[in-house]
């Protein structure tokens, strides 16, 4: 299938019926097939698809970089410009002939900027040798080339950085790093696998506008490979969306999202729509008496001052005098990006990691507050018992050597609660109350998948009857079309045993459509807090402001992007 | 992209969710994979790994011949018989020539003739295929006491006469049989791997784990003390503790004090796994989710940390025991180890211990060499074995 | 750079008391002190020394002191006045028996390092990349095979061998000729000739283990995601795999020193023995069967301290081929 972009743009790469297949223990897996599109000068393609969909192995198909056991089983992948056309499917992985056009006519973005640089070298070498290779120009020419690349990519004293190491910058820096790289020779397509995935989303807003930059200045045909359909509709011309290594719906953006044909696309687009605003399923929160009163939380990082170490270490200030109170039934949002401290928040409150300042006070249903704070390791087991955490990664938090059904019964094992028959009608109705199959409890974790996983992990903490729930980036880990499901069994849950919710995401949608108030945190402070509709349409405070304008909105009709603005410093 | 069982997906009851990639590989799933435990898994991948296999069983056989030594030996461990000083190995025959030019089904060694070296004036044994020997299995010879306790003179091999003499593997200086001491060796050397190992894992697993889970200023001085230990070299550090052992103790003794000693300075490795395991272990979300349902130390220790270790302990101390094994033999064989009567693989080498001997009778060296070769080898290889599979979880 | 290595040696400070601890437990261990010995001793020749002789010998090494100040009378000797004790064996200080030996040992030692290093690094780099091939196969087993034999098995054989087949007689560290010939390019050769065997055999065992290292860490290194990058630059296969994974697992293969070392030094030690060569192995076990302990321990320490400078050595290595360290 190819579509045909109604666009004057010169076509640059045009891929036929690709396929990529890979050879297993037991069979091949076909990882992509029957592939096409083409990508325009100057234009945006979007590869759109959830995790293994095929949209990365497709991505790296156009440099021949896919690794063994994986090889490109047919079809062809025509780059034109620069002589005569070349068919790459049909070059060797490790000849001449790719060997000219990777890193010179097809430059490439990866996922990981730690990972993607090497740790050893210098930034200014890992860039200087592409334009030694391929441009053949001396040392001191190379050098000011790149000096030259890194200004253009705006990264500040590119002078000094040059000879900076990449664990010495920030995430953002090194993306920036890797895209100074990948344009050094001024290549004609950039294909970008998802560039911005491992960022936040306001570095995510500054890399995305200076790709789209270089894109217009360079006149490139870029191939951007994302899960993320509100990437998708603030940057792409055109969209393909893949699932299950075929593409099965392409066109002009605005027609995908406006005018969708494919049951699949459609069903992406609701999930990630559904996201935007506030769930149907979310009832206005009655009650008023707080669960969970938090005074001055904080937490204090005290470096060892180590003996002869040359750099004198700054304390840490992790959790920054946070304030708040839960009430009872309702859900409360922090949002906040990488290192705003909001997952030590949580575990602050639990006690997990101990603060250093501030109080915690639980209400318990009978009897009096409780300063949590105070409580000796009996009393703490008490209130663990009350207040449970949901876990983000539905892998590392289940014990791969027990069964659902034991993961589910421990805490009520340990805790006395039940045994034998009772034991076992609980587990049932627990994972019936979660949307699990109770026959299933004899299963070990490795047979669920990763939102069933989350179902069992939600079940664990419901065992104890909790009266409230911190979720630590409980759907993060969960591709956009569960997200949703999970959110919505999470509410249901709440109005079915009056749960409180303290849900720490740094995933504004989703704090949007579950919450009803949220707080913005931001290098260990809560810089704001307010009702969830306020926060995410009208904030208040700038960095509040920067972050929402930054969050990419799934409608290429309303690119909220473009119109971000920006916080200095 | 492996099949591994993380892939091993049923989705049957969510046909909501929308279909993961996962989905793709569910055909190889089979329903028992769902309820299979960690040991069924590694069982799983343990048995495919075909060196591994062939290893323990290796393994086993060693062990087997150490248990049963009285009775697979032909002779006792100390019966001498001095004129037959060096006499080669005999090799075996299964058929004999009949006088008419056929084949009759006899096993059989070849018998000695003695030849006068003129220039050296020695006797030596030359192995004399016209001499035939009839060798049998389970045949009767000499009496022996099957671990001290059950009294048997039936051999599993040796002369169908118990009147002959059969040296399979050669005899040395005084006409002991190479053959029988090399299978009562056995007995000491494969247990010193065990019993050493042992003591290491206990040593190792508390120092370790204590180190591990409190770390602090235990943990700093627990590592301060391996470091040392580590950093020493083996060889002269166990020389000057196995020197220290009085001459006049008896060999029971002397055996578990080179035991010991071997096993006191192999731990200092499994400590520093077993340490680095618990520190992984503690920060694990599942241990964090274990503590906060209320599980008290001893219980997140035992219940959830220890199973995940477990497999990969296995592992730690196969690889562990090649190391004692060749420790036990190199103090041995240089004389401050075991000692005669004691008969080890070490001491055994000490017969072949300068280059006359070996030149006179190179089965001194070569059969005891090959006994600790192959015992190291597949205990290596079954360590690697069983190392691969510890994680079934592993992608 | 410089502040990095002052902390390195800062820390091996405790290390190193642990390790003359240790040294001069083992010189406590035998039953009876050196006292014993040399009174046994000049029992033996005929002699007796009377019980104030005694009591004066006593005191005048501190033999009725508690222990910490015997080791500090051994430690300060030692650390003071490089008074290593006193050799009842061959009735001489300590210190002008070792040095000798321990030159040679270490001179060995240096030389199979390079030995080994120089073959393990090709071939383990060669075994990653290949993996799986048939060379690789081959590789996995010899390497296999070199570390299932015990060194001093190693040094029989070869030295069986070379006996048998090249008529070599490789005892000592020169033909008798040569003993005590000045040196000359024929010394030289023989030296080569009597030395080929010690340092292959010293090197088996830690070119293997090292071998399996170097492919296990570049193994894990050529999966990557900077090993992509580099090839979506375009660069070479052999190149990009040079410059960047094998520079980097080149770390982890540098940092091995802290265990080749006192395997190697454990591995001289024995194969001295077997092979008779002048080194500290035969004296050391001459010292300990005859219980001349302070010689015994000299050596002890001295082999301990030699793989703690390696340690440093490799450490500062480390230091200035990976930033990460250097850096933070």
């Amino acid at each position: 299938m190819t579509t045909d972009i109604p666009a004057t743009a010169p076509t640059v790469l045009e891929v036929r019926n690709l396929a990529v297949e890979f050879a297993l223990r037991g069979g091949t897996f076909t990882a992509a097939r029957d592939v096409g599109f083409k990508l325009q000068a100057g234009r945006t393609l979007c590869l759109v698809g959830e995790s293994g969909s095929g949209k990365s192995v497709t991505a790296r198909a156009m440099m021949q970089l896919i690794d063994a056991p994986g090889r490109i089983a047919g079809g062809t992948i025509m780059l034109s410009g620069e002589g005569a056309p070349v068919d790459i499917a049909t070059l060797n992985p490790r000849g001449d002939a790719i060997r000219a056009i990777r890193g010179r006519r097809i430059g490439m973005i990866f996922q990981e900027p730690m990972s993607s640089l090497s740790p050893v070298h210098t930034i200014g070498a890992q860039i200087v040798e592409v334009l030694r290779l391929h441009l053949k120009m001396d040392r001191q020419q190379a050098r000011a080339r790149t000096i030259e690349l890194l200004r253009q990519v705006e990264i500040p004293d590119p002078e000094r950085n040059i000879d900076r190491y990449t664990f010495e910058f920030s995430g953002g820096m090194r993306q920036r790093a890797m895209i100074a790289m990948a344009l050094a020779c001024n290549p004609q397509v950039l294909i970008a696998d998802e560039p911005t995935t491992a960022l936040d989303v306001t570095t995510q807003a500054e890399v995305l506008d200076l790709i789209s930059r270089m894109q217009r200045e360079l006149g490139m045909a870029t191939l951007l490979i994302t899960h993320d359909m509100g990437v998708v509709a603030e940057v792409a011309d055109d969209v393909a969306v893949m699932y299950r290594g075929r593409i099965v719906e392409a066109g002009p953006v605005d027609e995908v999202f406006h005018g969708a044909r494919h049951p699949y696309t459609k069903r992406l687009l609701n999930s990630v729509l559904k996201l935007e605003r506030t769930s149907e399923l979310k009832q206005a929160s009655t009650a008023a008496d707080p669960i969970l009163s938090v005074r001055d939380l904080g937490k204090l990082y005290q470096p060892r001052q180590g003996f002869l170490s040359r750099r004198p270490k700054t304390e840490v200030r992790a959790v920054d005098g946070v304030s708040f109170d839960l009430m009872a039934g309702e859900s409360l949002g922090i949002v906040g990006e990488s290192g705003s401290g909001k997952t030590t928040l949580g575990r602050l409150i639990l006690r997990i990691v101990e603060p250093t300042e501030g109080t915690v006070t639980f209400r318990p249903a009978t009897g009096a507050p409780i300063d949590v704070r105070a409580l000796d390791k009996r009393g703490l087991r008490g209130f663990h018992q009350q207040v449970r955490l949901i876990f983000q990664d539905p892998f590392a938090s289940l014990n791969p050597r027990m069964t659902v059904r034991q993961i589910i019964a421990d805490p009520l094992v340990v805790n006395h609660i039940a045994s034998g028959a009772s034991l076992d009608a609980r587990v049932s109705e627990l994972l019936s109350m979660v949307g699990l199959d109770p026959a299933m409890m004899e299963r070990y974790p490795h047979a669920f998948s990763g939102g069933q996983r989350q179902r069992i992990g939600i079940a664990r903490a419901l065992a104890l009857n909790p009266r409230v729930l911190i979720a630590d980036e409980a759907t993060s880990a969960l591709d956009v079309s569960i997200r949703s499901q999970m959110l919505d069994l999470l509410l249901e849950l709440q109005q079915r045993l009056g749960l409180s919710f303290l849900f720490i995401s740094h995933d504004i949608g989703v704090v949007r459509y579950f919450c009803d108030r949220v707080a913005v945190m931001r290098r260990g402070k809560i810089v704001e807090l307010g009702p969830a509709e306020t926060i995410c349409t009208a904030p208040e405070h700038p960095y509040t402001k920067a972050l929402i304008s930054a969050v990419p909105h799934p409608d290429p009709r309303q690119k909220r992007m473009r119109t971000r603005t920006r916080l200095d410093a | 992209m492996s099949l591994e069982p993380d892939n091993l997906v049923t989705d049957t009851d969510h046909a909501t969710e929308l279909p993961l990639d996962e989905t793709q590989f569910v055909a190889t799933a089979g329903a028992s994979a769902a309820v299979a435990g960690q040991w069924t898994l590694m069982l799983w991948k343990f048995r495919r790994q075909k060196v591994a296999m062939a290893s323990l069983v290796v393994v086993l056989l060693l062990y087997l011949v150490a248990i049963l030594a009285e009775f697979l030996a032909p002779y006792d461990v100390d019966m001498t018989r001095p004129q037959y000083t060096y006499a080669p190995p005999q090799g075996i025959s299964l058929f004999v020539t009949t006088p008419d030019g056929g084949w009759r089904f006899l096993p059989h060694a070849s018998g000695y003739k003695i030849v006068v070296d003129q220039e050296a004036m020695r006797r030596t044994f030359v192995v004399d295929p016209e001499q035939i020997i009839p060798i049998g299995l389970f045949v009767t010879g000499q009496s022996y006491k099957l671990w001290g306790l059950f009294e048997s003179n039936l051999h599993f091999i040796g002369p169908t006469n118990p009147a002959d003499t059969v040296y399979l593997l050669g005899s040395d200086r005084i006409g002991r049989d190479v053959f029988s001491r090399l299978i009562y060796g056995t007995r000491i050397s494969m247990s010193i791997g065990l019993v050493g190992v042992v003591i290491s894992l206990a040593l190792g697993v508390f120092l370790g784990g204590i180190s591990g889970y409190y770390g602090g200023a235990v943990d700093t001085a627990i590592q301060r003390l391996v470091e040392v230990v580590s950093a020493m070299p083996t060889i002269p550090l166990w020389m000057g503790l196995a020197a220290a052992i009085p001459l006049t103790w008896p060999s029971g003794l002397v055996y578990f004090t080179v035991t010991a000693i071997v096993s006191l300075l192999g731990w200092t490795s499994l400590a520093r796994e077993v340490r680095g395991r618990f520190f992984a272990l503690r920060e694990e979300d599942f241990v964090t989710a274990a503590r906060l349902d209320g599980s008290s130390e001893m219980r997140l220790i035992f219940r959830h940390m220890l199973p995940s270790i477990t497999s990969h302990l296995l592992a730690m101390v196969t690889l562990a025991v090649p190391a004692m094994i060749i420790a036990e033999t190199s103090l041995s064989f240089l004389g401050i180890g075991l000692k005669p009567p004691v008969v080890s693989w070490g001491v055994l080498l000490q017969d072949a211990q300068n280059l006359r001997a070996i030149a006179n009778a190179p089965w001194l060296l070569f059969w005891p060499a090959l006994a600790v070769m192959v015992s190291v080898l597949s205990f290596n290889f079954l360590g690697d074995g069983l190392r691969d599979a510890a994680d079934p979880y592993d992608n | 750079m410089l502040g990095f290595i002052l902390k390195r040696v800062l820390y091996m400070i405790p290390t190193l008391f642990g390790m003359s601890l240790v040294s001069f437990f083992i010189i406590q261990l035998p039953p009876g002190d050196f006292l014993t010995s040399l009174i046994s001793a000049i029992a033996d020749s005929g002699q007796s020394l009377d019980s104030a002789t005694v009591a004066a010998l006593t005191a005048q090494y501190g033999l009725d002191q508690p222990f910490y100040v015997q080791y500090w009378n051994w430690i300060s000797g030692i650390l003071f006045r490089g008074d290593f004790g006193w050799s009842f064996d061959w009735g001489q200080p300590v210190s002008r028996l070792i040095w000798d030996r321990m030159g040679i040992t270490l001179f060995v030692s240096v030389l199979s390092l390079i030995l080994i290093w120089a073959v393990a690094l090709p071939i383990g780099i060669y075994s990653a990349v290949k993996r799986y091939s048939i060379g690789d196969h081959i590789f996995t087993l010899l390497g296999f095979i070199g570390l299932a034999i015990p060194t001093f098995i190693m040094a029989l054989v070869l030295m069986y061998v070379s006996y048998k087949f090249l008529g070599q007689n490789v005892g000592g560290l020169f033909s008798p000729e040569y003993q005590d010939a000045p040196w000359s390019l024929g010394k030289l050769w023989d030296l080569c000739l009597h030395l080929w065997i010690p340092i292959v055999v010293i090197a088996t065992n830690s070119t293997a283990a090292l071998i399996r290292v170097m492919r296990a860490n570049l193994s894990d290194e050529l999966n990557k995601p900077y090993v992509v990058t580099a090839r979506a630059k375009g660069l070479k296969e052999f190149t990009l795999i040079m410059r960047y994974p094998v520079r980097i697992a080149l770390n982890p293969f540098i940092s091995t020193i802290g265990w080749v070392l006192p395997a190697l030094i454990s591995g001289v030690t024995i194969t001295a023995i077997v092979l008779n060569l002048p080194m500290a192995g035969p004296l050391l076990l001459r010292a300990l069967v005859s219980q001349d302990m302070y010689l015994a321990g000299a050596f002890i320490l001295l082999m301990s301290v030699l793989t703690l400078v390696g340690m440093l050595i490799s450490d500062i290595l480390l230091a200035v081929l990976d930033p990460r360290i250097r850096l933070q």
